[in-house]
């Protein structure tokens, strides 16, 4: 199958190893990917953050980077909902109605990672070895606005070698939310500290989730506890093979 | 969209901005375990009891299309139930704000010629401040649900909508009690029995010798001219039936179309709110008993301006069960103060801001992760959520020019065009400088800034 492949802003700039990660598990699966040139980003901190207006010609120039693509792939539940969720009705909010069904169509060609390759590609086993212990945070987004339910821990779970161990909570947000973390930086911190000691208590050596961002937060915590919990995302493990 | 001659909700809904208020609250430790217990416990009672029906799906439809149907003609309903309440014998009051609904109370209390009411536990009187109100005037209203109790005497302010003194412990109680219950026992432990028994004493005395009573309700009945009150103590039933006057305080969302659909909400109510099958108590009356005058007020406060939103008006369909706040992990760790409303936690941060005017409560509606949690959990399917995002567009949009805003302008100009957006990422290495020497203001106090990389994502892959 030909994969568009929607890296994300935050992947694009900040992670790019996750982004390799999606291109050569894409590619080891037997699929072709290309990367649209016009691609920038979802437009989902605009929208969250109080600014649909401004956020408007960023899902233009979204729908338009990906108008002729089969089907999008995205390392991220979070950008996927917003493509899904918000679009459309962020174009008909500011009267967009012809842009509003474009990115209707977009929207339904769009996929997040672990729903592709569970909904569309029938997998479970990707043919992955990871021999480390593991915990996963399922990130509100991926859970609660794409419902991708257990598709990430199904595909964890297929892993050879992994020692996958179960988060306390995990369910509860970590505190990040885009903006959230710097306009309500204390109450974020608190909701920060409660999820890094739940993942500190499972003994694991890796935290994955399905959203660079929520991974980012989580991350950065950590690594200022000098905890040695390596965030990865769901990609970068079931990349690896023996 | 709001329309001349719309009244602004005023009483008991604004406060300090949150970022500020939850600050203090995060430095009390013993609030944050009071409330992380609380919640934990409640939240897991109510999955359960969740769990048990397997029609919820259909009952949360059902509950949710009532309240939108009441809402769609809600001019009509209210008509309706006027005339019923007439019919009966009630005297049926109007009020556009807190202020006239309070003059309202305040004169027929005075007439009467109490000093003191009972009062059954209400948000609508809190909401729009009427105990202040009475005192005011030199008539002193003594709350009669435990909880609303435990915050009046301790001069507190409540932090829940349903568990208004959530965020109090045991012994916190029991000192209240000691120093302000008058004639207390100043041996009390502080055994929950013990003290329900020194509240019940207390109260007793009250219920038997206050003639004037003062009620919300949870439900009103448009077809019968109804009102319903869902509690769990018992002490509401006693202000409904002992008094001689029967002041009712009702926000006018509250109607139902007719008594069958009391069903659905008797379902919802109580699993959604205390985790219990069925509540103890469930009052139900039509018109005053013999030898009552009754009273109904129906106070608008902001929620015409409200139904006049179509992305906001869904917040009025709440029946304050409270589910949100008890799932909500900002809540879980602020509590109720931070939220500067009668109505805190996510249904606070999307009612406050409606009811008052965004520009009143600007802090609200970013009070949230998004995180979702609420949507799930709400019995009538409120998308507080999306709200909470619509409503911030309203924040920024009515604050004009700000240095985020003109950010955020910037940051959309480079993010929609791919050229000027690859130039942007590739200043990874002035990023770099930067995030060493630019802290974010408290992000990164706990946190360490991610060092952007060597080379960008589309580099790599054109290199490749
Ligand atoms: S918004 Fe929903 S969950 Fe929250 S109090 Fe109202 S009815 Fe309950």
């Amino acid at each position: 199958m030909r994969v568009a492949l929607f890296v994300t802003c935050l992947v694009d700039g900040l992670f790019p190893d996750v982004g390799k990660a999606t291109v050569r598990l894409l590619e080891r699966l037997g699929h072709e990917v290309v990367v649209p040139a016009g691609q920038t980003c979802c437009g989902q901190m605009h929208v969250n953050t109080g600014y649909p207006r401004q956020a408007l010609p960023i899902i233009r120039n979204h729908v338009k980077a990906f108008e002729d693509a089969e089907v999008v792939v995205t390392p991220s539940g979070s950008c996927a909902g917003s493509i899904r969720h918000q679009h459309a009705d962020v174009a008909r909010g500011q009267g967009e109605r012809v842009l509003a069904e474009a990115a209707e169509e977009t929207a339904k060609r769009t996929y997040e990672l672990s729903e592709f390759l569970a909904d569309v590609l029938g997998l479970t086993d990707v043919g992955a070895y990871f021999p480390h212990r593991v915990t996963h945070h399922p990130t509100c987004h991926s859970l609660r606005v794409l419902k991708v339910g257990d598709r990430p821990l199904r595909l964890l779970r297929a892993v050879e070698g992994i020692d996958l161990v179960e988060l306390p909570a995990a369910e509860t947000c970590c505190g990040f939310g885009g903006t959230f973390a710097v306009k309500n930086a204390d109450t974020s911190t608190a909701m920060l500290a409660d999820k890094m000691s739940n993942v500190i208590g499972t003994g694991a050596g890796v935290l994955t989730a399905g959203d660079a961002s929520c991974l980012m937060h989580i991350g950065s915590g950590l690594s200022r506890l000098r905890s040695g919990v390596r965030p990865l995302h769901l990609a970068q493990v079931l990349e690896n093979t023996r | 969209m709001t329309f001349l001659g719309m009244p602004a909700g005023r009483g008991n809904l604004t406060g300090a901005p949150f970022p500020e208020a939850a600050r203090t609250a995060l430095k009390d430790a013993q609030l944050r375990r009071n409330l992380a217990k609380a919640t934990t416990t409640i939240r897991a009672k109510r999955a359960g009891v969740v769990a048990e029906l397997p029609d919820w799906a259909e009952l949360r439809a059902a509950g949710a299309a009532i309240k939108d149907q009441v809402l769609a003609d809600l001019d009509e309903h209210l008509v309706r139930f006027e005339e019923a309440l007439t019919a009966r014998g009630t005297t049926v009051h109007w009020a556009r704000d807190a202020d006239e609904a309070n003059r309202v109370v305040t004169d027929l209390v005075l007439a009467t010629g109490t000093e003191e009411v009972i009062k059954v536990k209400s948000m609508a009187t809190a909401e729009i401040g009427l105990n202040e109100a009475l005192a005011a005037v030199g008539v002193h209203a003594v709350e009669t649900d435990l909880a609303e109790l435990i915050v009046q005497l301790g001069n507190d302010r409540s932090s829940h909508i349903l568990v208004p003194a959530i965020h109090r412990g045991r012994a916190e109680i029991r000192e209240i009690f000691r120093r302000h219950m008058p004639g207390v026992d100043p041996d009390l432990t502080a055994d929950p029995r013990a003290l329900a028994e020194a509240a019940r004493k207390h109260l007793r005395h009250k219920f038997l010798t206050v003639d004037v009573a003062v009620s919300g309700a949870n439900f009103g009945i448009a077809d019968t001219g109804s009102l319903v009150v869902v509690e769990s103590e018992g002490n509401g039933r006693m202000c409904l039936t002992l008094p001689r006057t029967l002041i009712s305080v009702v926000g006018i969302e509250k109607l139902l179309p007719s008594w069958r659909d009391l069903e659905v909400f008797l379902q919802l109510l109580p699993r959604s709110s205390t985790g219990e099958r069925m509540n103890p108590y469930t009052s139900v009356w039509t018109g005053p008993t013999e030898g009552q005058t009754s009273h109904v007020v129906l106070v608008d406060n902001g929620r015409t301006a409200t139904l006049a939103d179509p992305d906001g008006r869904a917040a009025l369909r709440c029946i304050r069960c409270s589910a949100c706040l008890n799932s909500c992990p900002v809540y879980e760790r602020t509590g109720g103060h931070a939220y500067g409303s009668t109505y805190p936690g996510p249904i606070g941060a999307v009612l406050s801001p409606q009811l008052t005017g965004v520009v009143e409560n600007p802090t609200l509606p970013f009070a949230s992760s998004l995180c979702g949690v609420c949507y799930d959990v709400c019995p009538v399917a409120i998308d507080i959520p999306s709200m909470l995002v619509h409503l911030r567009g309203r924040v920024t949009e009515a604050k004009r020019t700000t240095p985020e805003s003109t950010a955020m302008r910037a940051l959309a100009w480079v993010m929609s065009d791919a050229r000027r957006w690859r130039r942007f990422t590739r200043l990874g290495k002035f990023g770099r400088t930067a995030s060493r020497h630019v802290p974010l203001p408290g992000w990164s106090v706990a946190r360490d800034v991610p060092r952007p990389p060597e080379e960008t994502f589309r580099d790599w892959w054109e290199a490749r």
